[in-house]
């Protein structure tokens, strides 16, 4: 299986009030073609900062992103523009990530910016909405606006947004952090039978350690700015070998302590 | 329908006879406004004209309404032209940032000290009064007014989601400036307008009182202002005429202004 | 009953058009030293009815049926009368501790403020006791900490200052609307535990209202779903989670990460 992604040594350092911030430090993993990586961790463990290296929003202070093999900080603007069609992202706050002066058919279109020969008009029209249907929205919906959907729907959007230039590589910002439960799920769901139908790479970043062990293949635990643990989800979640990941694991909320509250209510 | 905002009503209104009547100013006055007729000299209202008659006997009603045409005309030229820079400042400091944004905005700081007057005082020096004088006295003040209202509202546009988004569609500043930070702050920069509008006819009146403004026989209220200084008592009406058409333009715009941002404050548009 | 809802319906008027009606006949009970949980999903109407318990419904709605608070009923009192309730017999907790923290002020200085307005106690009475209140939610070093500013702490601190603030009237009934919501995993079980110790301890009401399941299980004795304004069923925690008799309730428990259900069934043997 081909490498699709290498995160090679990256750090991104920032300076506040003269000292240093170590956002990322010397992070080093790999996505193969057609798997899911999770990076899981916490507020300020870099997970965020890795997602915008990776999107090329961001310079790092060092290190390299690998896209392809190729490295994405050495490309011209011109071929920047080229190879970005091959990676997008969805954000977390879908209320944020979309213009609220746009219309959804513009939304979608967007990235069709970055291929001069991209379809226009009617074929364009088509286009976004064979992508509406795909996402489970309806291809009449082009016409309207992000305040007449729901924050699940307007995700939906966001991810018809992604997925219009046919990328290879989808990256994930908490996607679902967001959501309700419930449409939680059914984006998972979305991703999950995407990655099936197009063979499409997930970079999924996440807090939410039962969200990774829904979805992904692989997993990556940050903290402080720096990997703490890498190998396939169900290995590192059932068998953790550090001790930060068996305190993420213990501390993730879970129905088991039902009991624990009764037992101590009886007691009394 | 919903319910419009009473300042948007009021507003609408006062501004919309104002602009009305220096529309029609330009195609019939009750007399013509730079006619004298030393008979009429000082007379009050509605024993001659409307409004009664001037030191030289001219019609008051007529120089008024001629003067809507000279103030509106002066200030929306400055403000908008003003505006227009002071925009551009404003969202290209936003999306350059960095040294840019710093230089800009120190130069701001500096034209923002600078009181109208002055400047047009010093510029009617160098170019000597009339109304392109005005114009850049008052255009030249409103460029920091924009800029910073501009920069305030377009840096949190910057901040949002949907821009990173134009980034990943390889959208460069300037594109992402014209297709998504200028949409979402349109409604402040036209309430801006309305309400600059209004203190450029404060202003105009200003320069022509000090004699800076447009040159005569060209009608203006602020001259009339000054010229009526003399007749106060004789004639009051000469004052209070121009006084008052000052005074309802300004309260005009202003409550336009007011009822453009009721209007398009986010959480009046998601009630409804 | 310490606390006692019969039928609360909340309605919102609307610009044009009929009113919204966004809870539709709620009712419950709780007593002393119990916790209720209320769990839903956005426009479940849960935040609704908190507000509503509080007398903090904003002036657009309209609120019928009764709540009942010691056999006074919020709905009809004054808001004169509410502000004597709210803090000395009703404690809240909110969402995002950073937002209900005063940034430019002291946090001994924040909690000892409603002891001295409420108590009428002495400028060194209410620090002595603000003191007491924050070893109580286990801030470390509380004897420094107590002239911190909120910006100077964590998120799971700063929830546990909101603890102490609420807890510092000695109120009857907490509430607490998504008290950990904003805060990471590693943390959210430290102040949940500290919030139930207490509520236990001092043997106060708590109405805990979250999205996650996972949070209700934890802490509450007895657990009420909520589905677009309606109850779907309230009952025993243990009996929600592990028989549940509605369809929605199934539906939630079903949209759970598998290793969260996994948990529920490995505890069940």
């Amino acid at each position: 299986m081909a490498e699709i992604l290498k995160v090679q040594n990256l750090s991104r350092h920032y300076t506040l009030n003269g000292s240093t911030i170590r956002a990322l430090d010397d992070v080093t993993l790999g996505l193969d073609e057609g798997r899911i990586l999770g990076v899981v961790g916490e507020s300020g463990s870099g997970k965020s900062t890795l997602a915008k290296q990776v999107m090329a929003l961001d310079t790092p202070t060092s290190g390299e992103v690998l896209l392809d093999g190729r490295s994405l900080f050495a490309l011209s603007p011109r071929q920047l523009r080229a190879a970005r069609r091959n990676f997008q992202m969805v954000f977390q706050d879908p209320y944020s990530s979309l213009d609220p002066r746009h219309d959804v058919g513009r939304i979608i279109a967007e990235p069709l910016h970055l291929d001069p020969a991209a379809p226009k008009g009617a074929e364009r029209r088509e286009l976004v909405g064979e992508l509406l249907e795909d996402v489970g929205l309806s291809a009449s919906d082009v016409t309207r606006y992000p305040h007449e959907f729901s924050g699940g729907q307007r995700q939906r959007i966001a991810i018809a947004r992604a997925l219009i230039t046919k990328p290879r590589l989808l990256v994930a910002d908490e996607a679902t952090s967001a959501l309700d439960l419930t449409v939680q799920k059914q984006i998972l769901e979305l991703i999950l039978k995407l990655r099936e139908e197009h063979g499409i790479s997930v970079l999924f970043i996440t807090h939410n350690i039962g969200v990774v062990d829904e979805i992904c293949d692989e997993v990556a635990v940050m903290q402080h700015g720096r990997l703490v643990e890498t190998g396939p989800a169900r290995a590192v979640l059932d068998a953790p070998r550090e001790d930060y990941t068996r305190r993420l694991l213990a501390a993730e909320p879970t129905l088991e302590v039902i009991g624990r509250r009764s037992r101590r209510v009886a007691a009394r | 329908m919903r319910k419009l905002p009473f300042s948007l009503i009021a507003g609408g209104m006062i501004t919309g006879g104002l602009l009305a009547a220096a529309l029609l100013s330009r195609v019939w006055t009750p007399a013509d406004p730079t006619a004298m007729n030393i008979l009429n000299r000082l007379k009050a209202p509605g024993e001659a004209g409307l409004l009664g008659a001037d030191q030289i006997g001219r019609d008051v009603l007529s120089i008024i309404m001629a003067g809507a045409w000279t103030s509106l005309g002066i200030a929306v030229t400055a403000t908008l032209v003003g505006g227009a820079i002071g925009t551009l400042v404003g969202v290209s400091a936003a999306a350059k940032g960095g040294a840019f944004e710093r230089v800009s905005m120190a130069v701001n700081g500096v034209l923002f000290s600078f009181p109208p007057i002055l400047s047009a005082i010093l510029l009617g020096a160098l170019m000597g009064p009339g109304a392109l004088t005005s114009i850049t006295a008052i255009g030249v003040f409103m460029i920091p007014v924009f800029a910073r209202v501009t920069r305030g509202a377009a840096l949190q546009i910057w901040s949002r989601d949907f821009v990173q988004a134009a980034r990943m569609a390889g959208k460069g500043p300037a594109l992402i400036t014209l297709q998504h930070i200028l949409p979402n702050i349109s409604a402040q920069i036209i309430v801006q307008l309305a309400i600059q509008t209004g203190l450029a006819i404060l202003s105009e009146a200003g320069l022509s009182f000090l004699g800076m403004g447009v040159a005569p026989p060209t009608p203006s209220w602020g001259r009339m202002l000054a010229d009526a200084q003399t007749f106060i008592s004789a004639a009051p009406h000469l004052v209070l005429a121009p006084g008052l058409a000052i005074a309802a333009a300004v309260l005009g715009l202003n409550l336009l202004g007011d009822g453009l941002r009721d209007l398009t404050d986010p959480r009046r548009r998601q009630a409804s | 009953m310490m606390l006692s809802v019969h039928d609360l319906r909340v309605s919102f008027a609307r610009e044009h058009g009929d009113p919204v009606e966004v809870v539709h006949g709620i009712s419950l009970d709780l007593a002393k030293g119990e916790t209720l949980g209320i769990v839903g999903e956005s426009g479940s109407g849960k935040s609704v009815l908190s507000l509503a318990t509080m007398g903090l419904l904003p002036r657009t709605a309209r609120a019928t049926g009764r709540i009942l608070l010691d056999g006074e009923d919020i709905l009809t009192m004054s808001e004169r009368q509410l502000c004597r309730v709210r803090g000395r017999k009703i404690g809240m907790i909110f969402q995002e501790p950073m937002t209900a923290l005063n940034p430019s002020m002291r946090v001994g200085a924040q909690i000892a403020e409603g002891l001295r307005l409420a108590q009428g106690l002495s400028r060194r009475d209410a620090r002595i006791e603000a003191l007491r209140l924050l070893e109580m939610v286990k801030i470390p070093r509380a004897a420094e900490r107590i002239d911190s500013f909120p910006h100077e702490m964590s998120g799971g601190q700063r929830q546990r200052i909101g603890i102490a603030i609420a807890l510092a009237l000695k109120p009857e009934l907490l509430i607490a609307d998504e008290p950990t919501t904003a805060l990471d995993v590693t943390v959210q079980a430290e102040v949940l535990d500290i919030l139930d110790e207490l509520v236990a301890e001092l043997g106060i009401a708590l109405i805990l209202i979250s999205h996650d399941l996972g949070v209700i299980a934890r802490i509450a004795d007895r657990t009420l779903v909520m589905y677009r304004g309606d109850e779907m069923e309230q009952g025993e925690t243990e009996q929600v989670l592990r028989r549940p008799t509605h369809a929605y309730t199934r539906k939630l428990l079903a949209a759970m990460p598998g290793r969260v259900r996994a948990s529920l069934e490995l505890s069940d043997g």
